[in-house]
């Protein structure tokens, strides 16, 4: 864990799509090793702030940003930045389970394929990256004896724990999950939000999620946003038992959604 | 006393349009068919006289009005080949370019637009083009090489377009899931979209050939010929600067240009450049079966 007490940090925050405005001079500390949940209706920004994090936003065509972000207090706009080592410290988990059609194995081991020499991946170095990935999220019971099968295959619930193994290996710092149980039934959502809580403290983890039930259970702190502003951060509970802002209030008693 | 169920007569005449209207879209579809049975009926029974293994090893013989048509047969391979291994890579990487990287901007969609507009031109159009800038300014003379990359610059268009698609297919998920790692967009091109796509990429490839081969103005031009000599059965008769035969074109010749041709011969000619198009498609068919099979999302 970095000493940092916020792990992201942003300052000023504006991001266009083309001529849309998606997010509005956003200023906001995410603290290191807790869980910080992103909530607000449909289009309220809270994915765009979340892709901003590890600027994999760019990658989705006409994106401009102004104002600057920080991670682990490094400002991530500046020009030495390598987007390759910055996704690395900064993985993400999306809402469909999305393993690469590979199997098991090669979709723990990927990220290590992708940055590192051929020559220095040790089928022991991989076989253990496997192992430890798999313990983290809790799989390896399960499919210890089916790394081979195609991760495809594998039951939701398991595909989106394999994605979070995914990220493992490459030593993230912070976790971005964008609605990560959205398509899991109750089970896999309880079990995604276990793996969760064990994931915090050594990892930040900041989870968009549309169901506010989630959000008050599975965080420390939640930033509650509309249309593309941050109207209220604060600690779970506060924001929710005792929300400042009226309009907060009015989403979490569900007036508009 | 109908039941309460029974049909008004405003439903009545309801189903009889909707029988109506499926049969006709029906007589439709399989009217599809019958043109191809005619077609490949009427010639395999009018090439019959002459289809044999000999017909295709063997030469043309007394000034083309007997003999076989090797020279020809080996004329189409050389030049669809060619043009392939021609239009193949720029195609393929053309349309990495344009599907992985390329952003919505005005150089890209000039690119696009001029695809578009590139797979419409006529074939003479092209075989025109291939006179003037392969022939005369290349200075690569009338020859298998202006004749292939002719061929190359009419199927590339295609090519793309049908390579875009192939990528395209491929879904987002698996890109964000790369991107998500660090993974650069050639090391995502490489692991994931590519081995993914790659059954469509070759299909689309492939079902160039048969344009290829079927194209008779292209090559007529640039360097097809009318008669070359050939050893019987040779498989390297030709060098890339020497003009050469063609089946397309040999077909147009017998038809046309020949007196008291044997009249089995144009119609088997035309039944092996049929058949060969037909053998490659089917070919195309089944490695995408097979690929498909073998990647399962």
């Amino acid at each position: 864990m970095s000493a940092e007490p916020h792990a992201i940090e942003t300052r000023g925050l504006s991001l266009w799509y083309g001529s849309f405005q998606a997010l509005f001079d956003v200023s906001t500390d995410i603290r290191s090793g807790i869980i910080t949940s992103l909530i607000g209706p449909s289009g309220c920004g809270k994915t765009t702030l979340l892709r901003c994090f590890n600027r994999v936003n760019e990658r989705y065509g006409n994106v401009r940003t102004a104002g600057e972000i920080r991670i682990l207090g490094e400002s991530i706009y500046d020009p030495d930045v390598s987007l390759i080592e910055l996704r690395k410290a900064v993985g993400m988990v999306f809402q469909r389970p999305n393993p690469l059609p590979i199997s098991v194995y090669e979709n723990v081991v990927f990220g290590l394929r992708v940055h590192t020499p051929r020559t220095d991946l040790k089928r022991s170095v991989l076989d253990e990256a496997v192992e430890k990935a798999l313990t983290e999220v809790g799989l390896w019971k399960d499919l210890k004896d089916r790394l081979k099968t195609k991760a495809t295959g594998l039951l939701l619930e398991q595909q989106q724990k394999l994605c979070l193994a995914r990220l493992l290996p490459l030593k993230p710092e912070v976790i971005l999950m964008d609605e990560p149980a959205s398509a899991l039934d109750v089970g896999g959502t309880r079990a995604i939000e276990e793996l969760m809580f064990e994931l915090a403290g050594k990892y930040t983890i900041v989870i968009v999620t549309h169901n506010m039930a989630q959000a008050r259970r599975a965080s420390d702190e939640c930033i509650f946003m509309l249309m593309g502003k941050v109207v209220e951060h604060a600690r779970t509970e506060d924001l929710f038992l005792n929300p400042q802002n009226p309009k907060t209030a009015e989403y979490i008693e569900g007036r508009y959604a | 006393m109908a039941g309460r169920f029974a049909k008004t007569p405003h439903i009545a005449r309801k189903e009889i349009a909707e029988s109506v209207a499926r049969s006709v879209f029906g007589l439709m579809s399989a009217a599809m068919i019958v043109p191809l049975v005619l077609i490949v009926g009427y010639l395999v029974v009018l090439a019959w006289p002459a289809l044999s293994l000999e017909f295709l090893l063997d030469v043309p013989k007394r000034g083309m009005t007997d003999g076989g048509i090797w020279p020809a047969f080996v004329g189409t391979l050389y030049l669809v080949g060619i043009s392939l291994l021609v239009s193949t890579p720029i195609g393929v990487l053309a349309a990495i370019y344009l599907n992985e990287y390329a952003k919505d901007n005005w150089f890209n969609r000039l690119v696009n637009l001029a695809v578009i507009n590139l797979a419409g031109v006529p074939s003479i159009v092209h075989a025109l083009f291939g006179l003037g800038a392969f022939v005369y300014a290349a200075r690569f003379g009338y020859s298998i090489l202006s004749a292939s990359l002719t061929l190359a610059i009419m199927t590339l268009p295609v090519i793309i377009a049908s390579t875009r698609e192939a990528l395209a297919s491929v879904p987002m998920a698996f890109r964000e899931a790369c991107w998500n790692v660090g993974a650069t967009r050639w090391q995502t091109v490489r692991a994931v979209v590519l081995p993914n796509s790659i059954s469509g990429i070759l299909t689309g490839v492939i079902l160039q050939v048969s344009r290829a081969a079927g194209e008779t103005a292209p090559v007529m031009f640039t360097g097809a010929v009318f008669f070359k000599a050939v050893q019987r059965g040779d498989l390297f008769p030709y060098g890339l600067g020497d003009q050469c035969m063609a089946l397309s074109m040999h077909l147009y010749t017998l038809a046309t240009q020949v007196p008291n041709v044997k009249e089995a011969l144009p119609y088997a000619t035309a039944v092996v450049l049929l058949g060969s198009v037909l053998l490659v498609n089917a070919t195309a068919i089944v490695l995408r079966i097979w690929l498909r099979n073998r990647k399962k999302w």
